[in-house]
Parts: C-alpha cells; sequence; structure tokens
C-alpha cells in the first residue's frame, strides 16, 4: 500500500476584487510509497509549494483529497512534518527547546524529552548550540535546527519546501548531503520540493516534474543512482544525462512561464 | 553631513547634554538678566530653592510618592485588563469584530471629560484617580495589543500546527510568547502616558500629590514651586522608562540577541 496518496487533487483561488479565479494546480494525482524520497521539481509559480501545503494541511484542496496512511487529511498535524523556506524557528525558544517543541506538545516528560533533543541535535552536528537563539545562528543552522525539530516528532512523512532556497551555494550543497545522509541511515519517507534541478535529482529516489501554471504533472522520473550518494556524484555521466533531460523539461515550462506573466511581474 | 551615518557614543551623550545646558543657560539669561517679570516665571536657582524648601519643609515627597502610586495602580488596574483583552481581539476574530468598533471608539473620549462623572461616582478619593488613569489608559492598550497580536508571523503559527499544537496551545505557546517583548514595550509606552493623565486627575479636585501642588502654588504665584513640580514628574517618568526598558532587556534576551 502506498504511504501517501494523492487523489484528483486541484486549488482554485478565488478572483481579486471580481476578477477570474485563478486556478494554481490541475487535479494531481500521485502515489508515494514509504520512504521513497520524492522531489518535486518546477518553475517558480506552478504550484508545487501549494501541492504541498495541502498535503501538509494548511491549505485545503478544492477538490480531490489526500490519503496518508488510508487517512484523510484534514487538518494539519504532528503526522507530517513540515520544514518551510523561510526561517521559522521560534525565536523565543533555545535550539534545543525548539527541537523540544512538538515532543513538548505531545506532552512527553522534560527527561524524556531531554534524551530524544539530545540525539537529534547530534544528528544535525550542532553539539555545542543546544541553549543558542535561533537569531544568532547562521541560516544553514536555523535550517538544520528545523529539520531536527520536525525529525523529533517522527513524522510518517517529511514534506520540506524549498528548505535550503535562502542558502548561498555552498551551505546549500552542504545541507542536501547532510539531509540525505538522514535519509539514508534513517529511512523515511520524504516530499521535498525545489525548483533547483541538481538538487531535485541529487536528493530523490524520484522526480516528479511540474508544468507551468496550472501545474500538472509533466513527468515522473526514477533516479536510480546508487546510495549512499557523494557530492562528486553530480559531476558523473549518469548525472549529466539526467540533468539534461529534466533541464529540457523544465525549460519548456521556464518560458511558458515567462511567456504568460507580463514583463512588470 | 553624511546622512544616516552612525554617531559614536561619546559625541552622542555630548550632544544629548549640550542640549539640556543651553535650555537652562537660555533660561537663567532671561530670568536673572530681567527679560521677563519674576511672578511669570522663577530663575533656575530660587526654582532649586523652592525645591529644597518643598521637600524638606512641606514634605513634598510624600506627594511623589502618592502619585507613583497612583499611576503604577492606575496602570496595573488598566494592564490587568486590558493584555488578557488585547490579545484575545488579536487571536479570535469573532471577539475582535464584537469589541473592537466599541474600543475605538472608547478611545476617543478624553480621560479628563470623565474626571467629573468619576467624582460623582467614586469620590475625590483615591479611586476616582486610579479610574481616571485606568479611563485613560486601558482602551489604548487593547488597541495596540490586539493589533500586534492580530500580526503573529503566520508562518510560525504553521509551524506549530505542523509540529502537533492545538488551538489552544498555538495562543498560548505561539502568538503570547512570540508578542510578549512588544506588549511590554507597549505597556511601557502607555505608562508614559499615565503620568499625564494622573497630574490631571490630581488638578481637579485632590488635596494630596505633584498635581495638587503645583495647583496649590499657582494661587500663590510660586512658578519656581511649579517648575520643580514639572521637572520631578519628567525625572520620574524617566527613570521608570529606564527601569522598564532594563526590565523587558532582561525579560525578552531573545529579542536582542
Amino acid at each position: 500500500m502506498s504511504k501517501l496518496l494523492i487523489e484528483g487533487v486541484s486549488r482554485t483561488f478565488a478572483g481579486v476584487r471580481g476578477g477570474q479565479p485563478v486556478r494554481a494546480l490541475m487535479p494531481i494525482d500521485m502515489a508515494v510509497a514509504a520512504n521513497d524520497f520524492i522531489t518535486i521539481l518546477g518553475p517558480s509559480g506552478c504550484g508545487k509549494s501549494t501541492l504541498l501545503r495541502i498535503v501538509a494541511g494548511l491549505e485545503a484542496p478544492s477538490e480531490g483529497r489526500v490519503l496518508l496512511d488510508g487517512k484523510a487529511v484534514t487538518r494539519p498535524g504532528p503526522d507530517r512534518g513540515m520544514v518551510f523556506q523561510s526561517y521559522t524557528l521560534f525565536p523565543w525558544l533555545t535550539v534545543a527547546e525548539n527541537i523540544a517543541f512538538g515532543l513538548r506538545e505531545r506532552g512527553m516528560a522534560q527527561k524524556e524529552r531531554e534524551g530524544i533533543v539530545a540525539s537529534y541535535v547530534d544528528l544535525v552536528g550542532l553539539k555545542g548550540f543546544e541553549n543558542h537563539w535561533p537569531k544568532q545562528l547562521s541560516g544553514g543552522m536555523q535550517q538544520r535546527t528545523a529539520i531536527a525539530r520536525a525529525l523529533a516528532n517522527d513524522p510518517e512523512i517529511l514534506l520540506l519546501d524549498e528548505p535550503f532556497g535562502a542558502l548561498d551555494n555552498q551551505t546549500r550543497g552542504l545541507m542536501q548531503e547532510l539531509l540525505l545522509g538522514i535519509w539514508e541511515r534513517r529511512k523515511k519517507t520524504v516530499l521535498f520540493v525545489t525548483h533547483d534541478i541538481e538538487e531535485a535529482i541529487f536528493m530523490a529516489s524520484r522526480v516528479i516534474v511540474m508544468t507551468a501554471r496550472p501545474g500538472r504533472i509533466k513527468s515522473d522520473v526514477a533516479i536510480d543512482l546508487p546510495h549512499p550518494r557523494h557530492y562528486t556524484l553530480k559531476t558523473s555521466a549518469e548525472f549529466s544525462a539526467l540533468k539534461a533531460r529534466l533541464t529540457e523539461d523544465i525549460r519548456i515550462e521556464a518560458m511558458r512561464t515567462a511567456e504568460a506573466q507580463p514583463a512588470t511581474a | 553631513m553624511r546622512p544616516l551615518h552612525p554617531l559614536s557614543p561619546g559625541l552622542r551623550t555630548v550632544l544629548g547634554i549640550s542640549f539640556f545646558v543651553l535650555f537652562i543657560l537660555f533660561w537663567a539669561w532671561i530670568t536673572l538678566g530681567g527679560h521677563v517679570n519674576r511672578i511669570f516665571l522663577a530663575d533656575p536657582l530660587s526654582m532649586l530653592r523652592d525645591g529644597w524648601r518643598l521637600l524638606v519643609e512641606d514634605r513634598f515627597w510624600l506627594d511623589i510618592l502618592i502619585t507613583i502610586w497612583r499611576v503604577f495602580g492606575g496602570f496595573v488596574l488598566a494592564s490587568v485588563v486590558a493584555v488578557p483583552l488585547g490579545i484575545a481581539m488579536g487571536a479570535w476574530k469573532p471577539v475582535e469584530a464584537f469589541l473592537e468598533p466599541f474600543v475605538s471608539f472608547a478611545r476617543y473620549l478624553p480621560a479628563s471629560a470623565f474626571i467629573p462623572l468619576l467624582i460623582l461616582w467614586a469620590g475625590i478619593g483615591e479611586l476616582e484617580k486610579l479610574l481616571v488613569i485606568f479611563v485613560g489608559s486601558v482602551f489604548q492598550i487593547i488597541l495596540i495589543i490586539a493589533v500586534k497580536v492580530g500580526s503573529t508571523r503566520r508562518d510560525l503559527v504553521e509551524a506549530a500546527y505542523t509540529l502537533g499544537s492545538t488551538n489552544n496551545s498555538i495562543v498560548k505557546r505561539v502568538i503570547m510568547p512570540a508578542n510578549a517583548p512588544e506588549i511590554a514595550e507597549t505597556l511601557r509606552l502607555v505608562l508614559g502616558w499615565a503620568w499625564t493623565y494622573v497630574i490631571v486627575a490630581e488638578l481637579i479636585g485632590s488635596s494630596s500629590g505633584i498635581g495638587y501642588m503645583i495647583i496649590n502654588s499657582q494661587s500663590r504665584l510660586a512658578t519656581g514651586q511649579i517648575i520643580f513640580g514639572i521637572i520631578v514628574i519628567g525625572l520620574i517618568g524617566l527613570l521608570s522608562d529606564f527601569a522598564f526598558k532594563a526590565f523587558n532587556r532582561w525579560l525578552f534576551p531573545w529579542s536582542l540577541a
């Protein structure tokens, strides 16, 4: 049985000031197997974040439904952990307290929390920063904490919405390796939204390419590169072939997006 | 001068103090130099003399204490009512829709215009003074806090939901701590306004307090005492503001880190 089922999910936004309603997502069907790492690749504005937010329960689909382990998603919950592109650590909590947030909401005793928090601090390499405030951390460290915070809750599926989008290129590469390393060791079902082709291939066991708005699935590409993956993989021939293929797919969509928008947008 | 260019702390202090010095020099020049009538404006030296006499002979420090007590009493009363209401209005839109129009209207009712009514209801005792400050502060605090709480970062709220927060814990564990420093800042601001209300309350129907001393001095043309009273108010306001600021900083280290 699939871990996650997306059945005919579409999204239409009401028109602004009496204008035409805007269709963000065409009906989408998708099945995600347990422990798959799926990246959703698409040009900006294609509705890939909307799709992820619907899975998270932060937005309702206009049509269709999302099933996680056979249960319909109606609202956000701790079974679907999420990492956002913006830095969403709670600024009034330390790194350790941020990671413990979900556990505390669940009513777990302080003592039990401490052990779990320590293991996740370790996992994302933030030992020694447990008592720092988010403001004292770099962007990369903040996102590492956000990943640890989502994972500490032991969610059924991890949703990531361009989590490394605001980071510089070098940090971004390191973060990809870190997240992939965690996934290789701990196995988790992951949905990862990005507009970066290299990132999409490097991380994924399967890349879903989306079209320009209104988004639908353009192609579904299995990535059979061996694990564990090392950053040097990005320069291999197989990787380049995949990249060439996806670049072609996405380029057409990007051009369509560019043409559809007025120059001032 | 380069616009927006920062200033060294030393120069900043020197410039800040030099205006006070210039101001006092100007005051001394027009009074001691005989440019204005002594009856209408006392000079700095006689102001200090009058002030000293007030403190030593007329036990003016008792008036200062009673005024401080009134300000803080009325202010605490207003905060206790306004902070929860403001949070509720910011967090829950039906509460806001229900209360916001009335509070916005009540905000423009001048506290001083209520004094005659409040005297009728509560007499000229302490309760009336506290109520003047209460009426003057409570609606302002409610509205400012409601606006701040209403603009809580949505992504933090969403993140909390995906971590398993319930509606109630969103309010308790996200909305309240996220806005706590701003709420404290609002209270600091309103405490400053409370100082102006207390003096108005004491000018009318009072037999103690700094405001009473000022109105009492007017009838005796003791402008030195009036100015001394005003300066005392300013100094206490400045001190309480500093204390409040330091307290906020100690309370919310994360917002400055």
